[in-house]
């Protein structure tokens, strides 16, 4: 069922994918790139991943949709064609696919509890977690507890690319009117 | 029961995405993600009983409070034509009524 469910999704993501590249309207691409995050996080949750689920929902269809439409407020909603032929481009992309699904058939099988990236520090993890730190959900242990540290530069470095967000499209100020696009391209 | 509700709510995100893609007015697409965005909520409740996790309940839930800020950000846009406008500062435009 599970793997039924994960077909279904992954076809959608396609089908969603593509969309993306053929449609020409910015708003219509914008909802679209919403509706992949909403599948990308369904993906998630199927394979148990929630925390991973609830950052993809929250970042991909929620903050990046309203950033993505302040963006098209301040520019323009139809795309341009684009000058050159995509052929090389997509050459290119063909190639570097080909490459990573051959890299793929080395990888171990999904779930494998004989993989060496599951031999390694995780069963100390899976013992010790509920010991050392009280915290049921291991994932959330190692990140928040074991690499506590990491997980707070993590933090700093989103913190200063939203400050710096923030001051580029600082117009929301008060007492400051937002730019107007066509009185901007006359100067 | 589960399986059959699950198989029903695939049919209608693969009908939002196609209605997504063929538009043919702004609205429509619009539409398409606000209600794709609810059966999201629905096939991860309906898979959190299928998978025998209930809990999952409350990551739908979050994702229902998710989508509703996409909706908002979306409504804003259409009718002020910018995110940057702060409550009690509607342009004229908007007090003479017309849409943008």
């Amino acid at each position: 069922m599970e793997e039924a469910v994960n077909i279904v999704i992954l076809a959608l993501m396609a089908v969603t994918v593509i969309g993306i590249v053929f449609i020409r309207n910015l708003m219509a691409v914008v909802m679209l790139s919403g509706i992949y995050s909403l599948l990308a996080a369904s993906v998630f949750v199927v394979l148990d991943a929630v925390d991973v689920a609830f950052t993809e929902a929250a970042v991909g269809a929620g903050i990046s949709t309203v950033l993505f439409i302040g963006t098209l407020a301040l520019t323009t909603r139809i795309e341009k064609k684009p000058a050159h032929k995509p052929y090389l481009p997509f050459i290119v992309v063909a190639i570097t696919g080909a490459a990573l699904i051959y890299g793929s058939f080395d990888m171990a099988r999904f779930g494998d509890a004989e993989a060496v990236t599951n031999k390694h520090v995780a069963p100390y993890y899976l013992e010790n977690t509920k010991k050392h730190t009280g915290i049921p959900n291991v994932v959330t242990a190692v990140l928040a507890s074991y690499r506590g540290y990491d997980t707070l530069g993590e933090v700093v470095v989103i913190f200063t690319a939203g400050i710096g967000v923030i001051l580029l499209l600082g117009s929301w100020r008060r007492g400051l009117t937002p730019p107007a696009p066509h009185k901007r391209d006359e100067a | 029961m589960f399986t059959a509700a699950a198989i029903a709510l695939m049919i209608t995100m693969a009908f939002a995405v196609i209605r997504a893609f063929v538009g043919p007015t702004l609205y429509d697409r619009i539409l398409a993600v606000n209600m794709f965005g609810t059966k999201t909520v629905l096939i991860i409740a309906v898979l959190g009983f299928l998978m025998g996790r209930p809990e999952f309940l409350d990551i739908a839930l979050v994702y229902a409070l998710i989508n509703f800020i996409g909706v908002i950000a979306l409504l804003k846009y259409f009718k002020y034509g910018n995110l940057a406008i702060g409550p009690g500062e509607a342009p004229k435009s908007i007090e003479k009524g017309q849409d943008t």
